[in-house]
């Protein structure tokens, strides 16, 4: 069997009195794509910190790459990419000096990989743009190219799309399977649900506990008990009250033009009835697919 | 010792200073700034003060006495009173600062031997008042032993000589010139001013920006690190010297008297000190403000303590117990002796060993403090 790329056990971090990461265990095997989703605060960034030597664990232990991550953190370093929530980028520096700087401190003069990563993020044609006039879109895939710069079989992504428009954020999605099918591991943090989707394995945490570890479908099957109900009602408020109020109701949450009801024994009619008498005019109820947006929810209470 | 990392380090380094205009004016015009400041306005040489005299005699002999004060090169008599409203008047708007007072009666006690004048000083400003007490009492003093020469041989012996004279040599610096003094000093505090102020800030500015931590995450050793952060401000911490030491040299005529390598070796002594405490007060400050109070709050006490601005000698006991702490104190003394007199290591060995130690010291703790690690 290969060795897990990471191995998490028990992971602790405190800070005074607050619990930043909480006896967390996973692990992540070569070549996927596991997504970390959680919002600011639940430990996310702490979790790769500590997987990357740069804060002490309080309790537990890890490996990456069969390193210690405290005691070996060098030989870590050395062999994984990371990208951090500041793109750490020399604002009055060019793409290329940038791309060069990173490259040497890695031990990497060559020009030609160099200019490989350059391609490989999409940067060709702007090296000598000083990046500080650069967009967040591009000022992010240099970022990911300083990470990529010296070729690791391991990146960690650290909300990697924070701030980034839509058609950038895909087109980092897009660059980031390229990278999988070339046999590159990664572990990335988002707070976008949708991001989550495309993770081969998704991490839900909060309050510093992983919460839950597993496929998207999965996650779905396992974690939401019941069916997923698009309730279109008017007016909205009034039916969250009601419905929230219905025995074997599980979760009753408002999504644009609609509630959505969770729930493994309430039925369709029951619902029409309940709404209709209480004077709510009720357009239709129509069973939805369940999303990782449910999932967290569900697992947040 | 060198490799591509420090390397990369330095180079990236330059590249920034030389985009950023700011630091690069810092580091071109500030040494050049406070030369001439420091070369013209600091100068502690008393001349022309600004002189009143109220001759109520006017004789010939009075006369003789204001030219006596005139011909000291100390004194311009500015102004002309009649009364000691129209003095108190000038004392009080600044207008003049000392005022001789002749009597009426000056010639005729002249003759008998008993004669006085008054001189009032505005001791406001110590050091004119105390150029201004010494040179008045030597001029007075001058003129009398004159004024018995004359008498004695007018009377038709042969005129005594004094009993005690006391004959002055002043070396290395003759006519007693404070650009020599304050030149050298200069280069001390451009070298723990400047260079610990753009060291912090360039650590700081790391950390401000999220890079450091990019940094940290890459095989680089923190020594590496720390080297190629500090290497460029040693650079320009020499050119600054240079810089210094040749407008003092050509335009202040300071000499160099001293051995060119001493001068290097022991600026890179001191180097070492003011580059670990830039280094520390970056590992002590989370902002760039919070870094150049942290220096500040190093190099003032620092500065006052080292011996630039006031005499160790007229500082009180404990204070000079303190200034024995502070690298700039044994820099300050070795300069100024490499430059103005011209001596050897001997001379200078045991702040040579201060400096060695202080370096390692300070360099040294800064450095354990500055760890690969955030927390």
């Amino acid at each position: 069997m290969i060795e897990p790329v990471i191995v998490v056990e028990n992971l602790t971090r405190r800070f005074g009195d607050f619990v930043a990461v909480d006896h967390i265990n996973f692990e992540v095997q070569a070549g996927e794509v596991v997504g970390y989703l959680g919002p600011n605060g639940s430990g996310k960034t702490t979790t790769i910190r500590m997987l990357l030597g740069l804060l002490k664990p309080s309790d537990g232990k890890a490996t990456v790459l069969g390193y210690d991550v405290f005691k070996q953190s060098e030989e870590i370093r050395a062999r994984v990419g990371y990208m951090s929530q500041k793109f750490a980028i020399y604002d009055d520096l060019t793409t290329l000096e940038n791309l060069t700087f990173y490259g040497g401190v890695y031990g990497i003069n060559d020009k030609a990989r160099i200019q490989r990563t350059l391609e490989l993020v999409g940067l060709k044609g702007h090296e000598n743009t000083l990046t500080k006039d650069m967009s967040t879109g591009w000022r992010q895939r240099l970022s990911l190219g300083i990470a990529l710069v010296h070729e690791p079989k391991l990146l960690f992504l650290d909300e990697p799309t924070s701030g980034v428009d839509p058609t950038a954020r895909r087109a980092f999605w897009d660059l980031i399977y390229e990278l999988a099918e070339g046999g590159v591991t990664i572990l990335v943090t988002t707070h976008y649900m949708d991001e989550a989707e495309y993770c081969e394995r998704v991490g839900v945490m909060r309050d510093g506990k992983l919460l839950a570890l597993d496929t998207p479908t999965n996650l779905k099957k396992s974690i939401i008990i019941g069916d997923v109900w698009e309730v279109y009602t008017h007016p909205l408020e009034r039916g969250v009250e009601i419905l929230s109020a219905m025995p074997g109701v599980e979760r009753v949450g408002l999504s644009g033009d609609h509630l959505r009801v969770i729930s493994s024994q309430v039925k369709q009619d029951a619902m029409q009835s309940l709404l209709s008498r209480a004077g709510l005019r009720v357009e239709k109820i129509e069973k939805g697919e369940p999303t990782l947006e449910d999932v967290f929810l569900t697992l947040a209470r | 010792m060198f490799n591509s990392r420090i390397f990369s380090i330095i180079r990236k380094e330059f590249l920034q200073i030389f985009r950023d205009p700011r630091t690069l004016a810092m580091i071109i015009i500030m040494p050049i700034m406070q030369l001439f400041l420091l070369g013209y306005a600091a100068t502690t040489d008393v001349k022309n003060i600004s002189m009143t005299v109220w001759d109520q005699s006017k004789t010939i002999q009075s006369r003789n006495l204001l030219d006596a004060f005139r011909a000291a090169d100390y004194f311009v008599i500015e102004h002309s009173v009649g009364s000691l409203e129209e003095y108190q008047a000038l004392i009080e708007s600044g207008d003049t600062r000392v005022v001789l007072v002749i009597p009426p009666d000056y010639d005729r006690r002249l003759i008998e031997g008993n004669a006085q004048v008054l001189m009032v000083l505005d001791g406001s400003d110590a050091t004119v008042g105390a150029t201004a007490l010494s040179t008045a009492r030597l001029v007075g003093q001058a003129y009398s032993t004159k004024i018995m020469n004359e008498q004695t041989s007018l009377a038709g012996r042969a005129a005594p000589s004094a009993p005690v004279e006391v004959r002055t040599q002043v070396w290395y610096n003759p006519d007693l010139n404070s650009a020599y003094f304050n030149i050298p000093g200069v280069i001390g505090m451009i070298l723990s001013f400047i260079t610990s102020i753009l060291t912090a800030t360039t650590i700081v500015r790391e950390r401000e920006r999220g890079t450091i931590e990019q940094l940290i995450v890459t095989p680089i050793r923190s020594w590496e690190l720390i080297a190629g952060k500090l290497l460029p401000y040693v650079i320009l911490g020499f050119i600054e010297t240079f810089e210094i030491l040749l407008i003092g040299h050509w335009w202040f005529g300071v000499p160099i008297r001293g051995s060119g390598g001493l001068i290097i070796l022991t600026s890179g002594l001191f180097l070492m000190s003011s580059l670990g405490i830039g280094l520390l007060a970056s590992t002590l400050a989370n902002t760039q403000q919070e870094a150049m109070m942290t220096v500040m709050m190093f190099n003032l006490p620092m500065i006052f303590l080292s011996g630039f601005f006031f005499p160790i000698a007229a500082m009180p006991k404990f204070l000079q117990i303190v200034s024995y702490a502070i690298p700039l104190r044994y820099y300050l003394t070795i300069i100024r002796s490499l430059l103005i007199k011209g001596v050897g290591l001997a001379a200078i060995q045991s702040e040579v060993i201060a400096l060695i130690i202080f370096g390692v010291v300070i360099m040294g703790a800064a450095s354990l403090r500055f760890r690969k690690r955030l927390d």
